[in-house]
């Protein structure tokens, strides 16, 4: 009992990262899952919406910025796919993933330029950034909602995905690019269309995520969004599920690995600190090497079978 | 035709690197400073004191001649794989004498190019023993971390009453590992819980947890003022508990904007406390206000950070240097520099056979989190 109630500030804190983790990890496991590309621009995506948010905040109310980080985040998106990755469509895929790199860069270059490098103070959000107790723990009520709001988008995106036509089309263009265009498949828009929910969730989660740790950098972008793909890959890439599952894996074991050490000293298991924080980020990338030994595809990845 | 207009846009920004201009009599002095990444904000800060030195006197009489003092900025980006080519791009372009950086890491990462190259660098706040000791062309005018870290920890025993301390630290900075070590030997080892925080780490619920786990009474966290801005927002939803504690580099109005109302108690050691010669601080507020991008860069307001007072001094210091070594040669300003004394607005300069200054005292201070501003609390000398 003494365990879980020194492990709980952890775990809850866990639950919230990994929540944010995988409203990122979505973006990067559709944009796979339909067009075999990795989209190393997307964490910059998420931290350009928190920029946005920081600049429209100082100067339009809650009620409208909300709305205006989020459309534009989507518009910024769906430009990065027309201009960047639309004309290399039939070019092979090692240019469109340097492209990636290339806008990944380009965003936060920018940013580097608009805000000097300076740390950026994210506005606070009324209501969900409020102080409240659960558990007998004092925390934001942003902790509690985000696992929740993550669900809810993912089973809102599952049953997008296969119920409406829009979702066929996006399940048949992943299957086969051709012969999809050959039964009449506008791929572009379906391409399009990934792009604007992929970039929709990350503006959602970088409302989330700032509120938690309000501090906005050009390279803000950089470790959630590894952390991110690593989730995606975790879970198989091209997975929905898979992701969401990986993304809350890591989340959790991350901030369990940093609190293990003083878990086990108040449970008495250990007297000495044996400085296992230090390995969080380490830990992460280990599972991520034991899991593609064993299961290449990862968790709920599907078996590639090549095409004759 | 693509063809053509991509050559044509790789040329011109080819050209565009090329631009620059000389003038007669000019003496160069180097800012080696982080205008980016983790420390941005701080060592945009410390320039901006330069910047007013150099506004104030723009002009420096060498030998019997008068030169325009030219200031030839590179950014270290914070990190210590940019600094030596930052430190590179200085020595090239023919300086005499450099000023910075704030932040210890990227002083140590940059001794040897200074070294190599006989240019003299003489640290404004960086306060770990290391950049002096360990290279011979390196000199610094503010007070050390075995000082500091002895202080801090007098401190929290003594005014806070602390029995237990929590220190955090980021894993592989110079400046917050030798700072908490040299506080961990003051305060005693058995009596601190020592962690360290990976490069990127944004969530500082944890460590916030494992200090209240651990029942410490003190949270001691000399690290940048970015992740600061974390802890204390989390310190803050978490509801700590116990007091903060942390070094020079908090002495910024990036945490007085991140602690205004919330019910933290912050204190923080420096070098200069604001009032303490109010016709300067008069002068230097007029200036940065008075322009929009220095406005910006001390961070939206004219509070006065002590890194922005240190950067004034070490520029006048830097032109006593110039004036004793009577040539714009920086083996002949190294070589003056050891017996170059100048009274500051931080107190008097004179450097020890190592190449630090002689400072036997630090600010303490406390911030005001209702208001907004830093509160004095004591001046701490050594034991």
């Amino acid at each position: 009992m003494n365990f879980f109630k020194t492990a709980l500030p952890y775990i809850i804190s866990g639950i919230s990262v990994g929540g944010q983790y995988a409203l990122i990890a979505i973006g990067y496991t559709m944009v796979y899952g339909i067009l075999r590309l990795i989209n190393f621009a997307h964490g910059d995506v998420f931290m350009v919406a928190g920029l946005l948010m920081v600049y429209i905040a100082a100067s339009f109310p809650l009620y409208v910025a909300i709305p205006a980080v989020i459309i534009l985040t989507v518009l910024l998106g769906f430009t990065i796919e027309r201009v960047a990755y639309r004309p290399l469509r039939s070019a092979p895929r090692m240019s469109v993933m340097i492209s990636a790199i290339g806008v990944s860069y380009l965003l936060q270059n920018l940013a580097l330029y608009i805000t000097g490098g300076l740390n950026k103070n994210y506005p606070a959000i009324p209501w969900i950034s409020d102080r409240i107790t659960v558990f007998g723990l004092d925390t934001t009520r942003v902790t509690v909602i985000t696992p929740f709001l993550t669900i809810l988008l993912v089973v809102a995106l599952v049953l997008l995905i296969n119920y409406t036509k829009l979702g066929m089309a996006m399940r048949a263009v992943s299957k086969d690019f051709e012969t999809s265009q050959l039964m009449g498949i506008k791929i572009n828009s379906v391409i399009s269309a990934t792009f604007i929910i992929g970039t929709f969730l990350a503006a959602v989660g970088s409302m989330l995520y700032f509120t938690n740790y309000p501090g906005v950098v050009p390279t803000s972008g950089g470790m959630p969004g590894l952390k991110a793909f690593v989730a995606a890959v975790f879970g198989g890439i091209g997975s929905i599920p898979g992701a969401v599952i990986g993304a809350f894996i890591i989340g959790i074991a991350e901030s369990l690995i940093k609190g293990l050490d003083t878990i086990l000293i108040v449970n008495g298991a250990i007297s000495e600190q044996i400085g296992l924080a230090t390995f969080s980020d380490a830990f992460t990338f280990v599972l991520l090497i034991i899991i593609l030994v064993f299961k290449p595809t990862g968790l709920f990845g599907e078996k590639q079978t090549d095409k004759v | 035709m693509k063809k053509f207009l991509a050559m044509m846009l790789a040329l011109c920004m080819v050209f565009a690197l090329c631009a620059a201009g000389y003038a007669d009599n000019v003496v160069k002095i180097g800012v080696f400073e982080p205008m980016s990444g983790d420390n941005g904000a701080g060592g945009k800060q410390e320039v901006l004191g330069m910047q007013y030195a150099n506004a104030v006197c723009p002009e420096v009489e060498i030998d019997g001649e008068v030169y325009q003092v030219e200031l030839v900025y590179a950014d270290n980006a914070s990190s210590n794989d940019k600094a030596p080519s930052a430190a590179q791009s200085l020595v090239s372009s023919g300086v005499s004498v450099v000023l910075g950086s704030y932040g210890s890491g990227v002083s140590i990462a940059a001794g040897d190019t200074f070294a190599n190259a006989m240019v003299p660098a003489i640290g404004v706040t960086c306060t770990n023993p290391q950049v002096t000791s360990e290279c011979d062309v390196y000199f610094r005018i503010c007070f050390l971390d075995p000082f500091q870290g002895t202080v801090l920890a007098g401190f929290a025993k003594d005014s806070l009453g602390a029995s237990k301390a929590y220190c955090l630290a980021k894993q592989g900075d110079d400046y917050s590992g030798g700072l908490c070590n040299y506080f961990i030997d003051a305060f005693g080892k058995e009596n601190c819980v020592y962690e360290q925080f990976p490069e990127g780490t944004q969530d500082f619920s944890t460590y916030i947890t494992n200090a209240q786990n651990q029942g410490c009474d003190v949270f001691f966290s000399p690290v940048s003022t970015e992740a600061a801005a974390q802890i204390i927002a989390k310190a803050n939803t978490q509801a700590l508990g116990m007091p903060i504690l942390a070094g020079d580099t908090w002495d910024s109005n990036v945490i007085l904007q991140a602690a205004k109302g919330t019910d933290l108690n912050i204190n923080v050691t420096t070098f200069y406390q604001e009032g303490a010669d109010a016709e300067f601080d008069a002068g230097i507020k007029e200036w940065i206000a008075g322009d929009s991008v220095n406005l910006a860069n001390n961070g939206g307001n004219d509070e006065l950070a002590a890194v922005t007072v240190m950067g004034y001094d070490a520029y006048f210091f830097a032109l006593e240097a110039l004036k004793a070594a009577g040539s714009v040669d920086p083996e002949a300003v190294l070589e003056a520099i050891p017996s170059v004394t100048y009274e500051g607005v931080t107190g008097s300069i004179a450097l020890d056979s190592i190449g630090d200054a002689v400072r036997d005292s630090a600010f303490v201070k406390s911030c005001n989190t209702e208001t907004g501003v830093w509160d004095f609390v004591t001046v701490a000398k050594a034991a």
